[in-house]
């Protein structure tokens, strides 16, 4: 059944491509070119985050991670998982397996949220590169504003989750 | 490119120090490496399809016309709403907002489509969503357009 899932919406995206070379030719190419170059760019970064999720998930222990990131972890976790989501590469979606073996490592939830906030938000080369496109109010308005909501909103993000959700979500990292 | 390079180097460095600790230990790290990128590989290129797909269907014109066309509160609903479909790369989405900017649209609307470009995920909320389930997935998702929306009126004071 996962299976099934895992690669319906797959099969739905290149059906869309096939439609397109069809209907449109050039459409259709111009589809397959921006996907391989998608490809190309972000399978560049999947080595080195992979390999990281491997060893911190045999180095690791559960106690550690629970010491720096769990629910007694205070601001340390917060600055952690900011520091997690900044030294990342890559699009969103490669944050997914990365916030999956923080949890089930014991990361507290708000954390992971933080994680991905700070992912999507205040990576060092893309701050550089925002600096160059935008200058500097823009950029550095965009990461104070983003860190202080995201510092709020993942643990008020947190509090809006019933036990049932945290207990589902948590399951779903064990075996992730 | 610069940043890659250094991911690399931490990770081969510790690599290395984890072989030279504990070979056994080493290899079924990379075993996990191994298994955690076949499970997720589905849902990567999944995203890296969609987003070949978007970026066809809306280009580099197309924004720019539905950003030339409207200024004021609807250019910025358009532009946070068109960054949260849109999904890019930054290399492609910066250069484009930093031309919409040259070509006269403003910097709170730019930055209403930049911001939620980079948080928002409508199109990654399916994939989003198998590691969160849909509930979470909805509230990380509204929590970063909630972060894009201060950034524009923030920004939108200030210039």
């Amino acid at each position: 059944m996962k299976m099934i899932k895992q690669y319906k919406w797959l099969t739905v995206a290149l059906v869309i491509i096939a439609v397109l070379l069809v209907v449109n030719p050039p459409q259709g190419l111009s589809a397959i070119k921006f996907t391989m170059s998608n490809l190309k760019s972000v399978s560049m970064v999947l080595p080195p985050i992979f390999i990281l999720i491997g060893l911190m998930d045999v180095w690791v222990p559960k106690e550690t991670m629970v010491k720096f990131m769990g629910h007694k972890s205070g601001m340390m976790g917060a600055a952690i998982a900011i520091f997690i989501g900044a030294m990342g590469a890559g699009p969103l979606y490669v944050a997914f397996p990365v916030a999956a073996l923080l949890h089930k490592k014991g990361a507290r939830l708000a954390y992971i949220f933080l994680m991905l906030g700070a992912w999507t938000s205040v990576k060092l080369p893309i701050f550089m590169f925002e600096w160059a496109s935008f200058g500097a109010t823009f950029t550095l308005v965009h990461v104070t504003v983003s860190i202080v909501i995201y510092v709020i909103g993942s643990f008020v993000l947190e509090t809006m989750l019933s036990t049932e959700t945290k207990a589902m979500i948590r399951e779903r990292a064990e075996s992730a | 490119m610069i940043f890659n390079g250094v991911l690399y180097l931490v990770a081969g460095s510790l690599l290395l120090l984890s072989f030279f600790y504990d070979r056994k230990k080493t290899k079924k790290a990379l075993k996990k490496a191994y298994k955690s990128l076949l499970k997720n590989l589905s849902m990567m290129v999944t995203m890296m399809a969609l987003m070949g797909i978007m970026l066809t269907i809306i280009d580099a014109d197309l924004i720019s016309k539905i950003f030339g066309e409207q200024p004021g509160d609807l250019g910025i609903l358009l532009g946070l709403g068109l960054g949260s479909v849109a999904f890019m790369p930054s290399f492609i989405a910066f250069p484009l907002g930093a031309s919409l900017l040259d070509h006269g649209a403003g910097v709170p609307q730019v930055a209403g489509f930049i911001s939620s470009m980079m948080g928002v995920g409508v199109l990654s909320y399916g994939a989003e969503s198998e590691f969160f389930g849909k509930k979470a997935a909805l509230l990380r998702n509204l929590l970063a357009l909630v972060a894009s929306i201060v950034f524009v009126i923030v920004i939108g004071g200030l210039v």
